[in-house]
């Protein structure tokens, strides 16, 4: 192997701090007939070239040949470099070794068509091309949503059918991860909040002389509005993100494919039991949030208002209404819903790359959190029309 | 420095890796010559990739010795900064490209990581050299991984190991999965790069052709150690059970009369670098 005997010879590999680095360079050479000869020198290799093909442009003008006799190492960097010199300046070669001209052939075998690099376009027009493309994206994204939510209520419907299809193991796993997994969490927000609002509470009331209504306060917003809401957000940042990443992975690594090559609909072994897991966990986890935020009340009331803990419960018994509870619950299952579809969609939405799970599983939390923020809104007006203010 | 680096730029003394109580290698010992393409054979599950990860720094081993380019790679922290990673390039079997780069980026990474003074333009070219050195078509450059075939994924990453003309080339399983022609072709351009670059090729595969075609010398690993290392003619003069049914099975036996074939043809130069 005679190239090999040359690159031992020369110590081609030796490998240099970059202090230490010597550095390709070049000399131009006028001979008595005024023809300039390109000398290079020093090690051309991917290590040593650094800036030495912007240096040679604006240095170089006319140059008849390139001589790389001095040139000590190269590889298909430096290769690549002669021979578009050679191109560019139409001079010929001179003095490479045998390794050299190989090498220069082997990339000028490769370099033949050279285009240009596309101009990128103005500011104007990108800022159009982008408004257009979030548009249709936006537009897609719906009809794809829309199209996701029937695949969802036909393999719902297949359930209902056929009982035996729906995943039992399946659900009650998503039921753990969901549900018993963030008890703790969830009882310790729920507790904080029903001492904020309690104590907030007593200290406006207390301009009306009102305190005894911080029982109201904290019992009825615990169960009508911010035990459902705030398990809501909760459930969505821990299950929803998880079930985007999840599933969103599943579909980078093929698996979903898998599955449905096997005969395995995804949305059966996927989608449904994450969805029913959720929407009865947001039930039990937000009448849990509710009871755990009126012990907070209860709580902050013992020392602060001097309201006997028990006395608190038994004023929630007498002052908040039954119906407040069934607010609270009607609107669970219905958060849950929007949650489950809101991560399975994005992660079924992911196609090529792992930045696209990142990317869906922010959107699968933000949706959801936004719906349900929205739809909230709207119970709060529909159950006060329907006479349950 | 050991004093054999020259000489030997892969030095595996006494190896041990362990998964839990699970022992893949025991006092497996390889030493990889200067120069040389070295196919490493072995059954499913005999840690053929764990070998090449611990070579690479990738997997600690439990115990023994690896030296890489003169350097102990066993001391040093996988991320610690110990001058080989830029004389090395590796080809991971799925190709391993950076999903969110194009392909000619994937290629700029190494660059950029080791070489930042090069300027952006003459970056870029390396790239779209590289690229079409790998036998990938000019417009793959701007492509992003998930739109090309699992073959041109592997293509890719074999641009990326090569963006800083490493010394050591890692390949595990290149043609695993390519088209005969495809095939045929990377084995050709690993055999090529050897001989112009001067590399040293550690190949996992198990493609009998390519054994034949491209290797000096063959290890087999098996028993969770190196069995044996030499060519193919010395191999089978061993009566190991294992590497008589792997090269004399039947397709071991067609990929030999193929390469027999192949040299009554056309007799390739064996010693014409």
């Amino acid at each position: 192997m005679e190239a090999r005997a040359i690159l031992a010879a020369t110590g081609i590999f030796a490998h240099d701090p970059p202090s230490m680095r010597e550095w390709a360079d070049f000399t131009l050479e006028q001979d008595d007939g005024g023809a300039v000869t390109l000398s290079l020198s020093g090690p051309l290799r991917v290590a040593s070239i650094g800036d030495l093909d912007v240096r040679i442009d604006e240095a170089v003008g006319e140059v008849s040949a390139i001589d790389i006799s001095k040139v000590q190492e190269i590889d298909t960097t430096g290769a690549w470099l002669v021979a578009n010199l050679s191109d560019e300046l139409d001079a010929g070669i001179t003095g490479a070794s045998d390794q050299a001209a190989r090498l220069i052939r082997a990339v000028g075998k490769v370099r033949s068509s050279e285009e240009e690099f596309a101009q990128p376009p103005g500011l104007i027009e990108r800022t159009a091309a982008e408004l257009g493309e979030i548009i249709v994206k936006f537009g897609k994204g719906t009809v794809e949503a829309i199209g996701f939510i029937g695949a969802l209520l036909i393999a719902l419907g297949g359930t209902i059918r056929h009982p035996s299809r729906l995943r039992t193991k399946a659900l009650v796993h998503q039921m753990q991860l969901v549900g018993i997994n963030s008890l703790l969490i969830i009882g310790l927000m729920s507790f904080l909040v029903g001492i904020v609002i309690a104590q907030q509470g007593a200290l406006q009331l207390k301009e009306f002389g009102a305190e005894a209504l911080t029982v109201n306060l904290t019992g009825r917003l615990a169960f009508r509005e911010l035990g459902i809401l705030m398990t809501a957000i909760m459930v969505a940042g821990r299950s929803g993100s998880s079930f985007a990443a999840q599933i969103g992975t599943m579909k980078l690594t093929e698996e979903v494919d898998a599955m449905r090559t096997i005969g395995v609909s995804p949305m059966e072994a996927l989608v449904i039991p994450r969805v029913l897991a959720t929407m009865f966990m947001m039930v039990v986890l937000g009448f849990y949030a509710s009871l755990v935020a009126i012990v907070g009340g209860a709580f902050i009331s013992t020392i602060q208002l001097g309201i006997p803990f028990m006395n608190f419960l038994e004023r929630i018994q007498e002052v908040v209404p039954t119906y407040d509870m069934w607010v609270g619950l009607t609107k669970a299952p219905v958060f849950g819903l929007i949650i489950a579809i809101a991560g399975c969609f994005h992660g079924m939405q992911v196609k090529s790359n792992s930045e696209e799970v990142g990317l869906r599983t922010t959107q699968a939390v933000v949706t959801a959190i936004f719906a349900v923020i929205v739809l909230d809104a709207f119970f709060a007006v529909f159950f006060t029309e329907v006479g349950w203010g | 420095m050991n004093q054999d680096s020259g000489e030997y730029p892969i030095v595996v003394e006494g190896l041990k890796n362990a998964f839990g109580t699970y022992v893949v290698h025991e006092n497996l010992s390889l030493k990889v010559r200067k120069g040389e393409i070295i196919g490493v054979v072995g059954g499913s599950g005999t840690g053929k990739s764990v070998l090449m990860r611990a070579i690479i720094g990738l997997q600690i081993p439990s115990e023994g010795r690896i030296e890489v380019l003169g350097r102990p790679i066993t001391e040093v922290a996988p991320d610690e900064e110990i001058g080989v990673r830029s004389r090395w390039g590796v080809l991971f079997q799925g190709g391993a490209l950076f999903s969110t780069l194009t392909v000619g980026e994937n290629v700029e990474v190494p660059l950029m990581q080791f070489y930042p003074e090069l300027s952006p333009a003459l970056r870029k070219e390396i790239a779209q050299l590289k690229v079409q050195l790998s036998g990938l078509p000019e417009d793959a450059v701007d492509k992003y991984p998930a739109e090309l075939s699992g073959g041109m994924r592997k293509r890719a990453g074999l641009a990326r190991a090569l963006a800083l003309d490493p010394e050591l080339l890692f390949l595990d399983e290149p043609t695993a999965g390519l088209d005969p022609i495809g095939a045929a072709g990377f084995d050709a351009l690993t055999r090529e790069l050897k001989e112009t670059l001067g590399l040293t090729v550690f190949l996992i595969t198990h493609d009998l052709d390519t054994l034949y075609e491209i290797c000096d010398r063959v290890a087999v690993i098996a028993d969770r150690q190196v069995i044996a290392v030499g060519t193919i003619e010395e191999l089978l003069a061993t009566d190991h059970p294992w590497i008589q049914e792997y090269f004399n099975g039947p397709r071991g036996r067609a990929a030999k009369a193929t390469h027999e074939r192949a040299a009554g043809m056309d007799k390739p130069g064996q010693g014409g670098a």
